[in-house]
């Protein structure tokens, strides 16, 4: 069977048994929803203040909100040792490298567009730059957090206390590609610059980092 | 059990002086022994004394330290892996989905096709192909019998079970050893780790005592207890 076959059937996999068990994108919603709540009436900004920190309260949110379903990912195939399973089979590792990051990239796309009209409302929010560049934006800043965060996820599984070490792993190789959706969505809520840069640099760090991933991850899988 | 002749065939498996290590624990200490193709070969021994870890590498999951497996000809494990089953003593299975599901789903990662193979497999260990519940809600028993179906989902030749008897009712246990003999004399190598050797004393056809991280003994008979 193709890369491709293996992937889906991966992804189809791991979207019913979020399905079923809903475990990552509860836990994702709830802290999302609080980080809006608390900050939006801990601030209480007007409009044009909202601009110019929206841009970093959504990715903040988003990405620890994403390092919930990022733990799952792997907290699943742990359990009952189903990963070993796959490691056994001829299939992949890409596969199902692809399958996690692609499952990933939905629960925390499904996440962003539940948020995003709260975060419009509670903040005010309306752009003054060309808003539909928000679309890419949100697209590649998305894959950037979940193509490095799926990879070390993997990385930390097996280490003894990997709900912090993800983090530990993730926020500081994800710090480029932060500033990039921070600043591009400002630009773009504010219409004082252009964001074209920042989009640029997201696709190149995505385009980077997701051929790094794809190298190392049959390391990381066969790892002990 | 198989005649003689079998055990005169060029062996399936060298292991040549393989150590395990896990920090300064050696879990395997220069083990190295050769296995003919075709038989049912029982492991035994007290806890710790290296069944799993040696099952764990010949399954490819576990490195050596050093020393060598070379299995249908090759030390690459990799390349040989869709000729192996491997059943572990957790489940490896998917809490969340039917016993079904699970065989699907590990079925095109060997790439086969076709519901009727995963239908047939889980009747043929006892189990209701068509029940709906999740595994989770399956009985010890039950998810240890859908565990030996994805063992032996892809017709391996070589099956490496790690206590397949455990949590199985007698007579269910007698029907797994049953079609594990019938497996053998259908040309499968199988290596059984268990603690309830009695349930293979008129199955295998070697019983393999392992202590302390070695092959002690290789014996046809089951040993009693004070002969081991």
């Amino acid at each position: 069977m193709s890369l491709a076959g293996i992937t889906g059937a991966t992804l189809a996999k791991d979207l019913r048994l979020e399905w079923r068990s809903k475990d990552a994108i509860n836990a994702m919603l709830f802290f999302a929803l609080l980080v809006v709540v608390v900050f939006s009436f801990s601030f209480d900004p007007n409009a044009e203040e909202s601009r110019q920190i929206a841009g970093g309260l959504i990715w903040v949110a988003f990405l620890f909100a994403s390092v919930v379903a990022l733990n799952q990912t792997w907290a699943r195939e742990l359990r009952n040792q189903a990963l070993d399973a796959y490691r056994v089979s001829p299939a992949p590792a890409n596969a199902l490298f692809l399958a996690k990051t692609v499952g990933n990239f939905i629960f925390v796309g499904v996440l962003e567009v539940l948020m995003t009209p709260l975060f419009i409302v509670f903040y005010k929010l309306r752009a003054l730059g060309p808003a539909w560049q928000l679309i890419p934006v949100a697209i590649l800043g998305t894959w950037a957090l979940v193509v490095n965060g799926t990879f070390f996820a993997a990385m930390s599984i097996r280490t003894r206390s990997r709900e912090i070490m993800l983090p530990l792993l993730l926020f500081p190789i994800s710090i480029p590609a932060i500033l990039a959706m921070v600043n591009a969505t400002t630009a773009i809520l504010t219409g004082e610059l252009s964001s074209r840069f920042w989009i640029v640099l997201l696709a190149t760090y995505d385009v980077v980092f997701t051929i790094a991933c794809l190298l190392l991850f049959e390391m990381v899988l066969h790892a002990e | 059990m198989t005649d003689q002749s079998s055990a005169a065939a060029a062996p399936i498996i060298i292991i040549t002086d393989l150590v395990k290590q896990f920090g300064r624990f050696a879990a395997l200490r220069g083990v190295s022994a050769e296995f003919a193709p075709r038989r049912m070969y029982a492991i035994l021994g007290d806890n710790g004394a290296g069944k799993t870890t040696l099952l764990r590498v010949l399954a490819g999951l576990s490195r050596p330290t050093r020393g060598s497996v070379s299995m249908l000809g090759t030390t690459d494990l990799r390349a040989i892996c869709r000729h192996v089953g491997y059943m572990a003593h957790p489940s490896l299975l998917y809490d969340e989905l039917s016993g079904t599901e699970n065989l699907r789903y590990f079925a095109r990662l060997y790439e086969i096709e076709g519901r009727q193979r995963c239908a047939s497999v889980i009747s043929a260990v006892g189990v209701d192909p068509l029940l709906p519940r999740p595994i989770a809600q399956y009985s010890q028993g039950m998810r240890q019998k859908i565990s030996l179906a994805r063992a032996i989902l892809h017709d391996p030749q070589v099956l490496l079970l790690d206590e397949p008897f455990s949590n199985v009712d007698v007579h269910s246990a007698r029907d797994i050893g049953a079609r594990l003999a019938q497996m053998r004399d259908a040309g499968k190598t199988i290596f059984v780790v268990t603690h309830q050797s009695s349930l293979l004393e008129s199955l295998a056809d070697e019983f393999v005592w392992m202590q302390a991280g070695q092959i002690v003994t290789r014996t046809p008979h089951l040993l009693p207890v004070e002969a081991r």
